[in-house]
């Protein structure tokens, strides 16, 4: 299937019946996909009028107990922000798909990472953050998006689950190893449902006393400390002393396996160190297995943006970073003669 | 065995349908499998091309700057990929559209009338099963009896372009063959 085929038929797998979506390259077979599914499966397909009512229902119907989601792709993400930013302080579990493509502005369509930023560090306003997934693979792309609902119920919170427009665009088998139906969910008790019988419920985020609204933010951020939990990482041929370890998520860090094994018959060792959980970031394990590169290297779809993380994590040493942007893709053959250079210098 | 094929013409051509049906065939025979298509500039400058890659392994890239093969169906198409196919490698080329022969000798070139041969058996637009099948008897990389079962299910129902399309698969395949072994034996004089 299509990745973003997939990924729509996982939000069915996970017992997602609604969608609100608008179109927008690359990522149109998502809401294409959902607009002939969900009928067949008693779901609602809803193409909004524009992505910031479709972000805004997103947040009416998760506000109502209902899993749903939504995807877009970067400046339609843009224009959901707002409502993300509502959806985290009124604490609603939605999952959010972004197919990447390049930027800013109106940017082009073929696939980037340039949304890392927006993604981690809030594209929204306030002390919010966003559980951040990252698929290399179609299968991943889809047993990751079963998860994120999961996530996202787990804490109340949105999740967003970051692809780009190879992984959008690209088929590859896939196997859906979960399906849970709506009726196993379990009831959100916080939920508006209809309040007979108990304490009406309130989904808000509107907090006008300083004194409630800073203990609500102090409460969220508990929360995303607590999220540290769901760290996730994979890594490739990083036993032992490497030359260098290239770090990088998505499909980039598909090419940087090419690339790896590559260099093999020309003796140089190359690992890679791929984060699975963009927010929250794997510190603790880059750091270990960073220890055992000479060099460091990072590479994405964009001018620089995970390797700030990555030299957060590492602290003194020299991090190195090769990107390509504007919907160019590096190809292995490229990747590969970075490592190779970066090998052969010394280490600082 | 890791393998990258390109397939490549102009819009319409239905590249990226053969790409699918050699795609569904690996998987049907059990290989780790991706099928990426190319969008972008090339296609206002009609080229549509997509990339398979086939592997008993989990694949990496799912683009290939140095492929094992290229299926080019068009001028423009040879022009673009004729150079990045890796020494050793396949060529498979439509004649009915390119005037050219190919240039590297490193490769095996596959010459294939593919307009002509698919207007012989009905029309024109199944000179992309005439490519796909030449390229399958040239290399071997899938069984194309997997393929054959794979356009049975596309064209289910209509069993005149099934047909259609497998006389085509077949002359193609034959095609393919002939210049692998002819190949071979030249490699061993």
């Amino acid at each position: 299937m299509k990745g973003c085929e997939a990924i729509g038929e996982a939000a069915i797998h996970a017992g997602c019946r609604l969608f609100f979506g608008y179109p927008i390259t690359p990522q149109n077979e998502i809401p294409e996909y959902m607009s002939g599914r969900l009928p067949q499966v008693g779901g609602v397909f809803v193409q909004a009028e524009s992505e910031v009512a479709a972000s805004n229902m997103l947040y009416g119907a998760a506000g109502a107990g209902c899993r749903c989601f939504t995807s877009s792709s970067s400046p339609g993400i843009s224009l959901m922000m707002e409502a993300v930013s509502y959806m985290a302080g009124a604490e609603l579990p939605v999952v959010i798909v972004n197919i990447m493509r390049g930027g800013p502005g109106l940017g082009g369509i073929l696939p980037s990472q340039s949304d890392y930023f927006q993604a981690t560090k809030g594209g929204g306003h306030g002390d919010y953050r966003l559980l951040v997934l990252a698929p290399s693979t179609v299968q991943e792309a889809a047993d990751l998006v079963i998860e994120a609902f999961d996530l996202a119920d787990r804490y109340r919170n949105p999740v967003m689950v970051l692809g780009d427009g190879i992984i959008g665009q690209m088929m590859e088998p896939v196997e859906f190893k979960r399906t849970v139906e709506p009726s196993e969910l379990p009831l959100k008790s916080w939920a508006t449902t209809g309040c007979a019988g108990r304490q009406r419920n309130i989904i808000n985020s509107l907090y006008l006393k300083p004194e409630e609204l800073e203990e609500h933010n102090w409460h969220l951020a508990a929360k995303y400390r607590e999220m540290a939990r769901e760290v996730r990482h994979a890594i490739y041929e990083t036993n032992g002393d490497m030359d260098v370890l290239v770090v990088a998520y998505g499909t980039v860090a598909r090419i940087a396996r090419t690339a790896i094994d590559s260099l093999k018959e020309k003796g140089i060792k190359a690992g890679l160190f791929r984060p699975v959980t963009l927010f929250p970031y794997p510190t603790e394990a880059l750091n270990e297995t960073a220890s055992r590169a000479r060099h460091v290297l990072v590479t994405e779809l964009s001018t620089g943006q995970m390797v700030e993380d990555v030299r957060a994590a590492l602290g003194k040493r020299p991090v190195e970073f090769y990107g390509r942007v504007g919907g160019m893709v590096m190809t292995a053959e490229e990747l590969a003669a970075q490592i190779e250079k970066l090998a052969h210098a010394a280490a600082v | 065995m890791y393998n990258e094929i390109i397939l490549a013409g102009f819009g319409g051509q239905g590249v990226l349908l053969i790409g699918k049906l050699l795609t569904y065939a690996g998987m049907k025979a059990g290989l780790e499998v991706t099928w990426m298509p190319a969008y972008g500039p090339e296609m206002r400058g009609g080229t549509c091309n997509c990339t398979v890659v086939m592997s008993d392994h989990e694949v990496g890239s799912p683009i290939a700057s140095r492929p094992h093969a290229a299926i080019v169906l068009n001028l423009q198409s040879i022009d673009k990929f004729e150079p990045t196919v890796r020494p050793g490698g396949i060529l498979v080329m439509n004649t009915s559209l390119i005037n050219r022969p190919a240039v590297r000798s490193d490769i095996t070139v596959v010459p294939v009338p593919c307009n002509q041969i698919a207007q012989d058996a009905g029309t024109t637009k199944a000179a992309n099963m005439v490519a796909l099948g030449a390229y399958i008897g040239a290399s071997r990389l899938v069984d194309l009896a997997l393929v054959k079962n794979m356009v049975a299910e596309t064209f289910a129902g209509r069993q005149q372009l099934v047909n259609l399309n497998h006389v085509c698969l077949d002359k193609g395949f034959e095609i393919g063959q002939a210049v692998a072994a002819s190949a071979e034996a030249a490699a061993r004089t």
